[in-house]
C-alpha cells in the first residue's frame, strides 16, 4: 500500500524528534510524561504540550545508565538523557503522574539535576469515582494551576481550560474515527502509519495535528484496498515507552491486522469528548474519571480492565491478543497475569512479545509471531 | 555477641510469634483479619475493630530469611509472572497457590484486603491479585503522594473521607459498630509505642551504638508495624529502650568494636541476610541509621498518632509520616539529618532489583551524596526476596574496598 502525504508528513515530525517544538516561538514546550496528563492545564497556561516520551533508539545512553540501574525500562533512561544532553533546551518544565514507582523517582531526579525546569508531579487517584475522588482531582488540577501561575507570572483562567479543551477534544475525536476506520477495515490503513499519525500529536499544537489527521482520513478513506488473510489482533501494553515502527511493521508483515492498539494511550485518552460547559477544570476531572481508558497505570474496581480487555477484543472482532509490554515495565508486566488468567478463561489466544523502543532487530519477534499466526489461521 | 541484646531480641521473636499464632488460629476459625501493607499504615482502624492485620510482606520477607523463597518465586513465573516484577508478590502468589493460605494453611483468607496504597504502586498490583485469586473484596485507601512540602488541606480530607469508607468496611465484615474512643485509645497506645521508637532511634546517636539500626532495626520494625495500637507494642518498648540504655551505660553496642558508623539506604537482602551483616561486621561498621526501617512510618523525628485527632492523625501518617510516600528528594534529606545528626561516616545504598520504590534513581542519590556533599558512598546490588541476584564474592569484594579506602581515609585524616 502506498503511503500517502499526511502519513509522509507525521512520518517527517516523529524523524524531527522534539528539536522543531522547543524552537517554537508562539509557546514554550511542555514535557509530559506518560500516561494521561491533563494537557489542557499546561495549554491553557500559554504552553504547548509534548510528549517527554523517551528518545527512541536515536541517542546513546551516555548520563542517565549511571543514575537509573539496569533494571529499569529505556523510557526512563533516555528521557533523563535527552536533558542531560541538553536536547531539552527550551523546555520549561514537565510533568510526572502517579504511573509507577519509575516514574514517580524519575521527577525527582528531573527536579535535582535540572533545577531550571518546572518539574511537576501529578497523583491521578488510584481509585473509583464518588464524590471525595472528583473533588480531590479537581484540588489537584487547581494546585497544578496555581503552580504555572507562579512559575509563568500570569494568570490560568478558566476560559483559557474551556478553550484548551475544545482545542484538544478535535484531535482526539479525529483519532478515534480513525481508530475506528481501522478496527472496520484494517486493509485500508496500516498500524505504522496510524502510529506514526497519533504520535506526531505528542509534538504538534492541536490544531496542527488536527490537519494532518483530517488529510489522512481522506486519504484513506480514497485508497483502494484489499482484504487479506491475516489474523486481527488487539495490543496490550504498550501504553507508556513506545514501540519502534519497525516492530509494527514487523507485525503486520508476520500476518497480523492490529484492530486495537493502546499506543500513546494518554493522548488519545478520553472514549467521548470532554464537555464544554461551565466549571472546565470539573469536567476534565469528570472525564477523567468516567470517560478514561482502562489502563494498567490506573486501578478502577468499577471497570476491572483484564474485563475491559475482553470487551475490547470481542467489540473488535479480534481473534487473538498480543501482549506488548515495554522490558521492565511493572505494571505492563503485572497484569499480564491477570489478563492471562483472563484470555484462558475465555479461550482467547494470546502472545507475549516484550520490546525496547531502542530495539531494532526484528528477527526473532518475526519468528514467534508468524508462528502465532499460523496456528490460528490453520487451525 | 550472643550476649548482645537478648531481650529485646527474646521479646520482639515472642511477640512475633504469638502474632502468627493468631493467623494460624484465625485461619481456622475464621475470625475477621485484613491484609494490608507496611507502609504507612493504618492498623489502627483494623485494632478498633479487633480485625486481625495480615501483613504478606512480612510473610514474604519471613519466607526469604528461611531459604524458602525460591521455589514460590519459580512456581509465581510459571503463571506468567515475570523475573522483572517484585519478587515480594512473587513469593506471596506463589505461597497462597501452594495452598499457605486459608483453612489448611498458616496464614488466614482474609476477610478482605485493604490496599493501603502509600507511595508504592506495586502494592495495587500485588492486592489487586490477591483479590482476584481468593476471591475477597478489596478496600482502596488512595494516598496521594507528597508532592510539596506538605500534603495539602484536599489531600487529607481525601483520605480522611476514604478512611470513614474503610470505618464502613470494617462495621460490615464485624458487625460492631464503630467507636472513637476505641480508636483514641488505640492512637494512645501507638503513640506510647511511637516514643519507645524514637527513644530507641535517638539512642543510636550514642558512641558505640548500641543497635544496628539497620540489621537489628528488623526486631523493632515487626512490633511497631504489626502489634502498634496494642499494650503488647508498649511493653515491647519499654524492654528495648530500657536494654539499648543499659548498653549505653556500659558502653557496649552489636560488635566487640565500634569502628565504623554507616548509614543503610534501602532494604536488606533477606535471603542472605547473615552473610550480608557479616561482611559489615568484619570491618567493624555499625549502621546507626537506616531509611528501611521507616517505610511503616518516621517517628524519630517527632510524628505521633494523636487520640485527640484519630482520623486526621492517621491520613497525615499515610500521607506524610513514612518513608514510602515521600518524594526521593525528601529521602535525601532524611537520609541527610542521619548523616550529620548521628554522625555518620559513610552511606552504604543496597539497591534491589525488586523494589523499584527504592531502588529506582538511587545512582542520583549517590551522586547526590559522593559528589555533592563529599560523604563517603557505596552502592552495592541484589534482591531482598529472590536469591539469584545475590553474588555473595563480589558482595565482598565491593564493601571491602570500600572500607579499605574509608580506613585509609580516616588514617589520613587523624595524621
Ligand atoms: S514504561 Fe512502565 S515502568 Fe517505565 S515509566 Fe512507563 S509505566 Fe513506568
Ligand atoms: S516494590 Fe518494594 S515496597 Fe513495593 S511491594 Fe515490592 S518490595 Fe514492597
Amino acid at each position: 500500500m502506498e503511503s500517502t502525504p499526511a502519513v509522509e508528513q507525521a512520518r517527517a515530525v516523529l524523524t524531527g524528534g522534539l528539536g522543531p517544538a522547543l524552537k517554537r516561538s508562539d509557546a514554550p514546550a511542555f514535557g509530559c510524561f506518560p500516561v494521561y496528563s491533563p494537557f489542557e492545564l499546561f495549554r491553557a497556561a500559554g504552553l504547548l504540550p509534548v510528549g517527554l516520551m523517551g528518545a527512541g533508539g536515536q541517542i546513546d545512553i551516555v548520563h542517565a545508565d549511571a543514575r537509573f540501574q539496569s533494571f529499569v525500562c529505556s523510557i526512563a533512561k533516555s528521557s533523563l538523557e535527552l536533558a542531560f544532553q541538553k536536547r531539552l533546551q527550551g523546555m520549561e518544565g514537565a510533568v510526572f503522574h502517579s504511573i509507577c514507582d519509575v516514574a514517580r523517582n524519575l521527577a525527582s531526579v528531573f527536579k535535582r539535576n535540572f533545577p531550571a525546569m518546572h518539574i511537576e508531579y501529578i497523583h491521578l487517584p488510584q481509585n473509583s469515582a464518588g464524590p471525595e475522588v472528583e473533588d480531590y482531582l479537581v484540588s489537584e488540577y487547581r494546585r497544578v494551576m496555581a503552580g504555572l501561575e507562579a512559575r509563568l507570572g500570569r494568570r490560568v483562567e478558566d476560559a483559557a481550560v474551556s478553550a484548551a479543551i475544545r482545542e484538544y477534544n478535535r484531535p482526539r475525536r479525529l483519532m478515534r474515527e480513525l481508530y475506528a476506520m481501522r478496527t472496520k477495515e484494517p486493509e485500508r490503513i496500516n498500524s505504522s502509519e496510524l502510529f506514526m499519525l497519533v504520535r506526531a500529536g505528542t509534538m504538534l499544537p492541536p490544531d496542527e495535528h488536527s490537519r494532518i489527521l483530517e488529510a489522512a482520513k481522506l486519504e484513506f478513506a480514497a485508497r483502494k484496498t484489499k482484504r487479506m488473510d491475516r489474523v486481527r489482533v488487539v495490543i496490550e501494553g504498550a501504553f507508556c515507552e513506545q514501540p519502534p515502527v519497525g516492530l509494527l511493521e514487523t507485525l503486520e508483515g508476520a500476518g497480523c491486522y492490529l484492530v486495537e492498539d493502546d499506543f500513546c494511550a494518554g493522548w488519545r485518552w478520553f472514549t467521548q469528548d470532554v464537555p464544554e460547559g461551565p466549571d472546565p477544570v470539573r469536567q476534565l476531572a469528570r472525564a477523567w474519571l468516567e470517560n478514561g481508558r482502562a489502563t494498567s497505570t490506573r486501578f478502577d474496581p468499577e471497570r476491572p480492565r483484564h474485563k475491559a480487555l475482553v470487551r475490547r477484543v470481542r467489540e473488535t472482532g479480534a481473534q487473538a491478543v498480543i501482549f506488548m509490554p515495554a522490558k521492565f515495565c511493572e505494571p505492563a508486566l503485572f497484569d499480564y497475569v491477570l489478563y492471562r488468567r483472563e484470555m484462558e478463561k475465555e479461550n482467547i489466544p494470546h502472545l507475549m512479545v516484550e520490546f525496547e523502543e531502542k530495539m531494532w532487530t526484528f528477527e526473532r519477534t518475526r519468528g514467534e509471531v508468524e508462528t502465532f499466526v499460523e496456528s490460528l489461521l490453520f487451525d | 555477641m550472643a550476649e548482645y541484646a537478648t531481650a529485646v531480641h527474646e521479646a520482639s521473636r515472642k511477640a512475633m510469634t504469638a502474632w502468627y499464632d493468631r493467623l494460624a488460629a484465625a485461619a481456622k476459625s475464621g475470625a475477621p483479619s485484613a491484609y494490608t501493607m507496611i507502609s504507612g499504615n493504618c492498623v489502627e482502624i483494623l485494632r478498633a475493630f479487633d480485625i486481625e492485620p495480615v501483613f504478606p510482606e512480612v510473610n514474604a520477607l519471613q519466607l526469604a530469611i528461611r531459604k524458602q523463597s525460591l521455589p514460590l518465586i519459580l512456581k509465581a513465573e510459571e503463571m506468567g509472572y515475570s523475573s522483572d516484577n517484585c519478587a515480594y508478590v512473587k513469593a506471596d502468589a506463589g505461597f497462597t497457590f501452594a495452598g499457605g493460605v486459608g483453612k489448611d494453611g498458616k496464614i488466614p483468607t482474609p476477610s478482605f484486603i485493604l490496599c493501603n496504597f502509600v507511595g508504592c504502586n506495586v502494592y495495587i498490583k500485588w492486592f489487586e491479585h490477591s483479590a482476584e485469586f481468593l476471591g475477597v473484596p478489596l478496600t482502596m485507601i488512595d494516598v496521594p503522594f507528597v508532592r510539596s512540602d506538605r500534603p495539602t488541606d484536599g489531600d487529607v480530607r481525601y483520605v480522611v473521607s476514604q478512611l470513614n469508607k474503610l470505618i464502613a468496611e470494617c462495621e460490615r465484615v464485624t458487625g460492631k459498630k464503630f467507636d472513637i474512643d476505641r480508636l483514641r485509645e488505640v492512637c494512645r497506645l501507638s503513640a506510647k509505642a511511637e516514643d519507645g521508637w524514637q527513644k530507641c532511634k535517638d539512642l543510636c546517636k550514642a558512641t558505640p551504638s548500641p543497635m544496628d539500626a539497620y540489621f537489628d532495626a528488623i526486631n523493632l520494625m515487626g512490633p511497631i508495624n504489626v502489634l502498634r495500637g496494642t499494650q503488647d507494642a508498649v511493653d515491647f518498648f519499654d524492654v528495648a529502650v530500657k536494654e539499648y540504655e543499659g548498653l549505653v551505660a556500659g558502653k557496649k553496642g552489636p560488635l566487640p568494636q565500634e569502628k565504623f558508623r554507616i548509614v543503610v539506604e534501602g532494604p536488606p537482602p533477606y535471603p542472605f541476610y547473615r552473610q550480608f551483616r557479616d561482611l559489615f561486621a568484619a570491618w567493624g561498621a555499625v549502621a546507626v541509621q537506616s531509611t528501611y526501617s521507616t517505610v511503616g512510618g518516621i517517628w524519630e523525628f517527632g510524628f505521633r498518632h494523636d487520640p485527640k485527632r484519630p482520623l486526621e492523625s492517621i491520613a497525615e501518617q499515610m500521607l506524610m509520616e513514612n518513608l514510602c510516600n515521600r518524594s526521593l528528594l525528601d529521602r535525601y534529606k532524611q537520609i541527610r539529618r542521619y548523616v550529620d545528626e548521628w554522625k555518620a561516616d559513610a552511606l552504604v545504598i543496597h539497591s534491589v532489583k525488586s523494589c523499584r520504590l527504592f531502588s529506582a534513581g538511587q545512582g542520583d542519590m549517590r551522586d547526590y551524596f559522593a559528589n555533592e556533599l563529599g560523604v563517603p558512598t557505596l552502592l552495592v546490588e541484589s534482591d531482598l526476596e529472590d536469591p539469584r541476584y545475590y553474588a555473595q564474592a563480589m558482595m565482598k569484594n565491593r564493601i571491602d574496598a570500600f572500607f579499605e579506602s574509608l580506613a585509609h581515609r580516616k588514617l589520613i585524616k587523624r595524621a
